[in-house]
C-alpha cells in the first residue's frame, strides 16, 4: 500500500491540447515528493456539491516536487464521459480537488538490465518519467508507442528525448508501422535482450504484451485499468483475479496492491468484453449450493 | 460545545457519526485520512463465515448523486477478519460496529460465535446483523423481505451476544411496510435498528446496450437515497412515539454527505449516523460529517445532541 497519500485542493496551472488529449498540470503540495512512476492520481470531479460522487483516477504522467509553485501533478486526460468532460474544460486557477499519490509504482530492476515500455493511447503517459528513471539507473530503454490512429498516440516526441529508441504503430497506418504494438514488441525484446516489459494501455494489449514478453524470455509488468468509485482500497469495486506467490488466486484491489502487477499473475483468461469473472479455482469463488 | 454523546441500547458512544459497512474497508485504508478512534463507532464491511470473492466487475455504475454497487460482500472470512481487521482496529482504540451476515440463519450464528471468542472482541460495541444485503448470488436470501426470516436471523443472532452488547438489525427500504419487519427484528431481540441499506436497480450500458453490472443488479446508494432513509426512519420513528411499535434506538444510514445531511436523519428519529458512499468522494467525510454535525447542533443552540433526535416529530406543521 502506498504511503504518504494526501488529499490537497490543488489549483490548475495548465491545461493544453495535446492531439485527442488534454495534459494537465495542477499544484497539488504533498502529492508529488512520495510518488513515483505507476503510481495515479483521484480528481473529484463537478465541484463540492456535485452530482458526479465518484473520483476519476489517472495515472501520473510527470511530477515536479518543488518548483515555483509548491509541488505540481500532470496527468494526461482523454475526453469521455461527464467526470473527463469537467475536468477537461478546466481553466487555470480552478480548484481540482485531488487524492494521491495512489497505488504502487512499476518496479525497477536492481541490475540495469534493457527494458521495453509499451504504451497504448494514453496509457504511454506514465512511461516518460518511467523511462528517465530506468535510465538514469544504467538501463537500455527502448519504448513501443501504439494507438488506433495519429491524434491518439500520445508523446512520440517525447519519448524520442526520454529513451533510447522509439517505434509507433497505428491501428490505420496513419502513423509510424500500420498495426498493433504486439506485432512489433517480439523483435525489439529479442534485439535488444530485453529482461522487462513495463506497459499502459487497454486490457487486451495488457494481455497480448505479456504473451509476447513471456514467448521472448522477459518479465512484463502491466498497469491495468479497472473501474474505481473509490481509489483508496475501502470499496472493493476495483478487483481483478490475480494469482499470488502462493499459486492461489484471489480477486484483489487493483487500487492498492495494483494498478501495477506481473503479467503473468492476471489471470486474462477470466478477463475480456469489459468483464473480470471469478475463475472458478479462486479463493472463495461461489460453488454450487454455496453463495 | 454540545455535549454530542449518544446512547444506543446500552452502548455509549462520544459521538454518533459511525462509517457505514462495506463503504470504509476495515479501517486502514481510512486511517490515513483521519483517526478512526474519533468516530463515535467504525462498521466493519459485512464478514460471513467463509472467504469470498464476490461478484465479477464492473462492479459499480456511478448514477446522478449516487452509485449502483455488486460487490456480493466479498471477504476474507470472519476468522482471518479478526485475526487482522478487528486486532488491528483494537489496537487503535476504536470503537467497533461489527456487520455480519450469513448464508443461512444459522451461520449467522457461526459467524457471531466467533466473532464473540476472538481476543479482540472487547473493542466491539455492537453488532449489526446486515439482513438486507441485495448482492447475494441468490436473491431469496434478502431475509429482510420477509419478517418470518427476519425473525429467526435476529433471533439466533441475539442469543449469541452477550447481553450486554446490543445487536441491531439493518433493514432494507426496498419492502412494502418497513414497519412490520422492524416490528419482527425488535420482536426477536434485536436491541436497534439500522436503516437502511441500499435499493435494488439496474444501469443499462447505452453504448454497449447491456446492463452495466456484470451481475446485472446492484445496490443504489448516496445523496440520492436520502429522502428514503428520511422516510424510513420517519416511519419507524413515528411508530414507536405512538406506541404501535417498542421503542428501540435507529442508526441513520443513506446519503449522507454533509452535516446538515446528517441532522435531517437525526430530526427523523435518528440516534447515531453513518456515512458511506460520501466517503468515495472525500475520504475525510466521515470525520468532517462529524465535525459540521457539531456546528449544527450548536446554530439551532442545543446544549446535548440527544435533544435533537426524533426533534421533526414535534414540529410538524399543522393546519
Ligand atoms: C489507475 C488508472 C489510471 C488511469 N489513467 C488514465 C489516464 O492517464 N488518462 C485517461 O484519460 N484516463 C485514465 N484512466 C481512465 C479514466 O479514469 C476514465 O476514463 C475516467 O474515469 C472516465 O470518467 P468519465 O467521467 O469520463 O466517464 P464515466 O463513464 O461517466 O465514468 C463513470 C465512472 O466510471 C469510472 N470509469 C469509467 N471508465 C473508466 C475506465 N476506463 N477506467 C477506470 N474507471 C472508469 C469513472 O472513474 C467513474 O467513476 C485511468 C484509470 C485508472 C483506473
Ligand atoms: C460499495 C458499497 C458496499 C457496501 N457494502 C455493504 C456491506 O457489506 N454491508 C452492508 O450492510 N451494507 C453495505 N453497503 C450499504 C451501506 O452500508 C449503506 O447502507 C448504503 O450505501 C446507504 O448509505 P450511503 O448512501 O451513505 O452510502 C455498501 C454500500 C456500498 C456503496
Ligand atoms: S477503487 Fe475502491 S477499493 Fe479500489
Amino acid at each position: 500500500m502506498s504511503s504518504g497519500v494526501v488529499q490537497v485542493t490543488g489549483e490548475l496551472i495548465a491545461n493544453r491540447r495535446v492531439g485527442a488529449y488534454h495534459h494537465l498540470t495542477v499544484v497539488a503540495p504533498g502529492v508529488a515528493e512520495p510518488a513515483a512512476p505507476g503510481q495515479f492520481v483521484a480528481l473529484a470531479v463537478g465541484g463540492p456539491t456535485s452530482a458526479n460522487l465518484l473520483r476519476r483516477c489517472f495515472s501520473l504522467h510527470r511530477v515536479k516536487p518543488s518548483g515555483t509553485y509548491g509541488g505540481t501533478v500532470d496527468v494526461v486526460i482523454a475526453a469521455h464521459g461527464p467526470g473527463t468532460q469537467w475536468l477537461t474544460a478546466l481553466r487555470p486557477h480552478d480548484a481540482v480537488d485531488v487524492v494521491g499519490p495512489l497505488g504502487r509504482a512499476f518496479p525497477l530492476p536492481s541490475e540495469p538490465v534493457s527494458c521495453v515500455l509499451v504504451g497504448g493511447g494514453y496509457g504511454s503517459a506514465p512511461l516518460f518519467w518511467l523511462a528517465e528513471t530506468l535510465r538514469e539507473r544504467g538501463c537500455h530503454v527502448e519504448m513501443v508507442l501504439g494507438a488506433a490512429s495519429e491524434d491518439r498516440l500520445f508523446g512520440v516526441v517525447e519519448g524520442r528525448r526520454a529513451a533510447d529508441a522509439v517505434h509507433v504503430t497505428t491501428d490505420d497506418g496513419s502513423a509510424g508501422r500500420k498495426g498493433w504494438v504486439s506485432d512489433v514488441l517480439g523483435e525489439v525484446v529479442e534485439r535488444t535482450a530485453a529482461g522487462v516489459v513495463y506497459a499502459c494501455g487497454p486490457m487486451a494489449m495488457l494481455r497480448s504484451v505479456t504473451e509476447v514478453a513471456q514467448a521472448h524470455g522477459a518479465v512484463a509488468q502491466v498497469a491495468v485499468e479497472e473501474s474505481m468509485a473509490c481509489g483508496i482500497g475501502v470499496c472493493m469495486t476495483c478487483v481483478l483475479p490475480v494469482t499470488g506467490a502462493d499459486g492461489l488466486t484471489r480477486m484483489v484491489r487493483s487500487c492498492v496492491e495494483g494498478p501495477v502487477f506481473r503479467g503473468d499473475r492476471v489471470r486474462w483468461d477470466a478477463i475480456g468484453d469489459g468483464i473480470s469473472r471469478v475463475p472458478d479455482d479462486a479463493v472463495g469463488a461461489p460453488r454450487p449450493g454455496g453463495h | 460545545m454540545a455535549d454530542m454523546s449518544t446512547t444506543l441500547a446500552g452502548a455509549s458512544l462520544p459521538n454518533p457519526v459511525m462509517t457505514a459497512s462495506g463503504c470504509a474497508a476495515g479501517g486502514k485504508e481510512l486511517q490515513r485520512f483521519f483517526p478512526v478512534s474519533e468516530l463515535g463507532a467504525f462498521v466493519t464491511k459485512t464478514v460471513m463465515r467463509d472467504p469470498r470473492s464476490g461478484r465479477p466487475t464492473p462492479r459499480m455504475a456511478e448514477t446522478p448523486s449516487g452509485m449502483l454497487n455488486s460487490i456480493g460482500l466479498q471477504g476474507p472470512g470472519i476468522d482471518a477478519f479478526c485475526e487482522q481487521d478487528l486486532a488491528w482496529l483494537q489496537a487503535q482504540g476504536a470503537r467497533v460496529l461489527v456487520s455480519v451476515a450469513g448464508n443461512t440463519a444459522e451461520e449467522f450464528g457461526e459467524v457471531v460465535e466467533r466473532l464473540v471468542a476472538s481476543p479482540a472482541w472487547e473493542c466491539v460495541v455492537g453488532v449489526e446483523a446486515n439482513i438486507s444485503c441485495p448482492n447475494v448470488a441468490n436473491r431469496g436470501l434478502v431475509f429482510a423481505c420477509d419478517p418470518v426470516s427476519s425473525e429467526r436471523v435476529v433471533r439466533i443472532v441475539r442469543g449469541r451476544v452477550p447481553a450486554s452488547v446490543p445487536v441491531f438489525a439493518k433493514l432494507t427500504p426496498d419492502v412494502t411496510d418497513i414497519v412490520a419487519i422492524a416490528a419482527a427484528a425488535l420482536g426477536a431481540g434485536a436491541s436497534g435498528l439500522t436503516m437502511v441499506n441500499t435499493l435494488l436497480g439496474i444501469v443499462i450500458d447505452t453504448d454497449r446496450l447491456r446492463p452495466q453490472l456484470a451481475g446485472v443488479t446492484g445496490g443504489l446508494s448516496g445523496p440520492a437515497v436520502r429522502p428514503v432513509a428520511v422516510r424510513a426512519i420517519w416511519q419507524v420513528t413515528a411508530a414507536m412515539r405512538a406506541g404501535t411499535l417498542a421503542s428501540a434506538p435507529v442508526i441513520g444510514v443513506g446519503g449522507v454527505r454533509t452535516g446538515r445531511d446528517a441532522l435531517e436523519l437525526v430530526a427523523a428519529g435518528a440516534s447515531a449516523v453513518q456515512v458511506g458512499t460520501s466517503t468515495f468522494n472525500d475520504p475525510s467525510a466521515p470525520r468532517r460529517v462529524l465535525t459540521e454535525l457539531e456546528a449544527e447542533i450548536d446554530r439551532h443552540g442545543f446544549d446535548r445532541f440527544a435533544d435533537v433526535v426524533g426533534i421533526a416529530h414535534e414540529r410538524m406543521a399543522r393546519p
